[in-house]
């Protein structure tokens, strides 16, 4: 593309840097650099399904926080909201194409042509059924207020597995981990400020915060059951048991509920894990559809 | 540190006043926040500097409509960035305007009531995908032309303001033009999505300059003043002449039979502008006007209460506190 540059020697190329751009934007491959051996003992497929859960998790949220832009509050609250879904779709890009480079692409591969990369197969030609996100994530915003919960409780749940991934065994993993620490520490203060403001703000906030957490509550049903690969995974030193995460978790939101003057709605019972098994409600399915559509339309282009 | 309260000025003081702003301006210094400046030239910058943020602002909704479609990741990545950026854009901006007693707040109501304007390219709607990269391309484009002469505004907030948007916006000029190189190496349909979108952009792109220099009534003392510094035709001859090459490169054909190069000249004729449609647009009239204010109005009035709980909590906890 030396070409580009001859159009561009008018433009000033002074960019201040590109520090500030979001992860991503830029042009090399995401995972350029990092070693990619997939550890001893460890089934490649297993660390692919795993790497989807968490991607897939990211990736919907993120879509959900841009469902707020040119919406949103404030002008700060656009910028704020664009940067937690800069962050969580950098995090999705990585482990969609560590999935993909370990072999894990579903049936994406019966549509998306060749020269689709792997993070694009698997965020834009799987079905629902392979997706492997939570409910919590595929959730509607609702009002600020339980956009505001469900950010809270999202980035606590992750921020928690996150933490103890840094030292799994796969360096992938570790790498993403340790980089997602720092930007899901602020997108989880970033929710929690809010909550206190609404909670603790004015009768109509409160009741809007209120409802928000007893919305919310209930989706942390399947949260903290572990899946079979994430036992084998955790047993082979690579995943987090989320169970072992529930009780930091917990405390963390209970604290931040009360600092707010909300309520703790009750604690639902633990069911076993849906959404990591593929098992959706119609509202990811319409997500995907909003998501997918065009790049659907167009197989064989490139972007 | 606020300076202290001055005292109401005297006719003399006023000329010394004057004189003193007349001769910053001729020796193309700054004019700061705290100078004395003439009510005019107050007035004609909060005017300004508004429309710029609410373009910035309203400028976010025609690429943001793309945001939850775009089809990839990584285009995806590029083009909420950018829709971020044009955020901050808005919030420079506005902050300029209340060094000058103008007020966010007030201004996007006056924005939502038609009182106040913006940019007529924004109430055009984007079809395809390939109108994200054309807007980076010709607008984004069109409006470094316009504001690089801006970083030398006589008004020192403002011009500082610029400098940032200018880098800013000279990056996602290139990244829309990277967007349509990408698809014009791609498929059949792609490359005609470019074309549509080149055909349907590159007029409005050349309203952005503004009315002819001899239908512009405010322009002398704009530029008098230093809050301008080239005429609007002049610009739009410089966006031209930087556009044609480009779109040579890019292999898309500019709609205007009359474009032709002038080698006595350097400049590139084109062919007249519809200063009727320019009118119509940006009286209200174009296609997607109601709907841009329609969002504006909805954010501001759906969130009401987010705002009112903030200043509540502030109110009970203290700034220092929150
Ligand atoms: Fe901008
Ligand atoms: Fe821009």
């Amino acid at each position: 593309m030396g070409h580009e540059e001859t159009v561009y020697e008018a433009l000033d190329h002074a960019h201040g840097g590109e520090g500030h751009w979001a992860f991503g934007t830029g042009f090399d491959d995401p995972l350029a650099g990092v070693d990619t051996t997939v550890p001893d003992g460890v089934d490649p497929a297993d660390l692919g399904e795993y790497c989807l859960m968490l991607g897939d998790d990211a990736l919907v949220l993120a879509q959900r926080l841009t469902q707020w832009i040119t919406a949103a509050p404030e002008l700060e609250e656009e910028v704020a909201i664009a940067n937690v879904a800069l962050d969580l779709l950098g995090q999705a890009r990585l482990l969609l194409a560590r999935a993909g480079s370990v072999g894990v692409l579903g049936r994406s591969r019966e549509k998306a042509t060749e020269s689709i990369p792997d993070e694009d197969a698997l965020a834009y030609f799987r079905d629902a059924d392979e997706f492997r996100s939570t409910a919590l994530v595929a959730a509607p915003n609702g009002d600020f207020a339980q956009t505001i919960v469900r950010l809270l409780v999202a980035s606590t749940v992750r921020l928690a597995v996150f933490a103890r991934l840094r030292e799994s065994r796969d360096p992938v993993l570790a790498a993403i981990a340790a980089k997602g620490v720092n930007e899901l520490t602020y997108h989880r203060d970033h929710a929690a400020r809010w909550l206190l403001r609404l909670g603790d703000g004015t009768d109509e906030s409160h009741r809007r915060a209120q409802a928000g957490a007893d919305a919310i509550w209930r989706l942390l049903d399947d949260l903290f059951v572990p899946t079979d690969v994430e036992r084998r995974l955790t047993e082979a030193g690579v995943a987090v048991d989320p169970a072992g995460t529930r009780d930091e978790v917990r405390s963390v939101l209970v604290q931040v509920l009360e600092r707010a003057t909300l309520r703790v709605p009750g604690w639902p019972a633990e069911a076993p894990p849906r959404g990591r098994l593929g098992q959706h409600g119609p509202e990811l399915a319409e997500l995907l559809g909003v998501l997918q559509g065009l790049a659907r339309q167009h197989p064989a282009a490139t972007w | 540190m606020s300076a202290p309260p001055l005292d109401r000025p005297t006719v003399a003081d006023e000329q010394a006043l004057q004189d003193l702003f007349d001769a910053t301006i001729a020796a193309d210094h700054r004019i700061e926040p705290r100078d004395w400046m003439p009510e005019g030239y107050r007035k004609t910058l909060v005017r300004q500097i508004a429309q710029h943020a609410h373009s910035e602002i309203i400028g976010m909704q025609p690429e943001g409509d793309w945001l939850l479609a775009a089809p990839s990741l990584r285009r995806k990545a590029i083009l909420l960035a950018k829709v971020q950026d044009e955020a901050g854009h808005g919030m420079y901006l506005y902050s300029a305007a209340e060094t000058l007693g103008a007020d966010r707040a007030d201004l996007t109501d006056k924005l939502i009531e038609g009182r106040q304007k913006y940019s007529s390219i924004f109430n055009y709607p984007t079809l395809t995908y390939a109108d994200v990269g054309v807007i980076g391309w010709l607008v984004d484009g069109a409006a470094i032309c316009n504001q690089v002469p801006l970083c030398r505004s006589s008004y020192g907030p403002y011009a500082r303001a610029m400098i940032r948007i200018c880098k800013e916006e000279s990056f996602h000029q290139r990244q829309g033009y990277e967007l349509l190189l990408t698809m014009m190496r791609g498929t059949p349909e792609q490359r005609a999505m470019v074309q549509d979108a080149v055909d349907r952009w590159w007029w409005p792109s050349l309203m952005m300059f503004g009315p002819p220099d001899d239908d512009s009534p405010n322009s002398a003392q704009s530029m008098a003043w230093g809050i301008k510094r080239h005429s609007n035709d002049e610009l739009r001859q410089r966006y031209v002449d930087m556009s044609v090459p480009q779109a040579e490169v890019l292999g898309v054909t500019l709609p205007d039979p009359d474009l032709s190069y002038d080698a006595e000249t350097g400049h590139y004729r084109f062919g007249a502008i519809d200063w009727d449609e320019f009118k119509r647009v940006i009286s209200g009239n174009g296609p997607a006007n109601a709907e841009r204010i329609a969002r504006r109005r909805a954010a501001r009035d759906d969130n009401a209460w987010v705002t009112e709980a903030a200043t509540a909590y502030a109110t009970k906890h203290g700034r220092a506190a929150a």
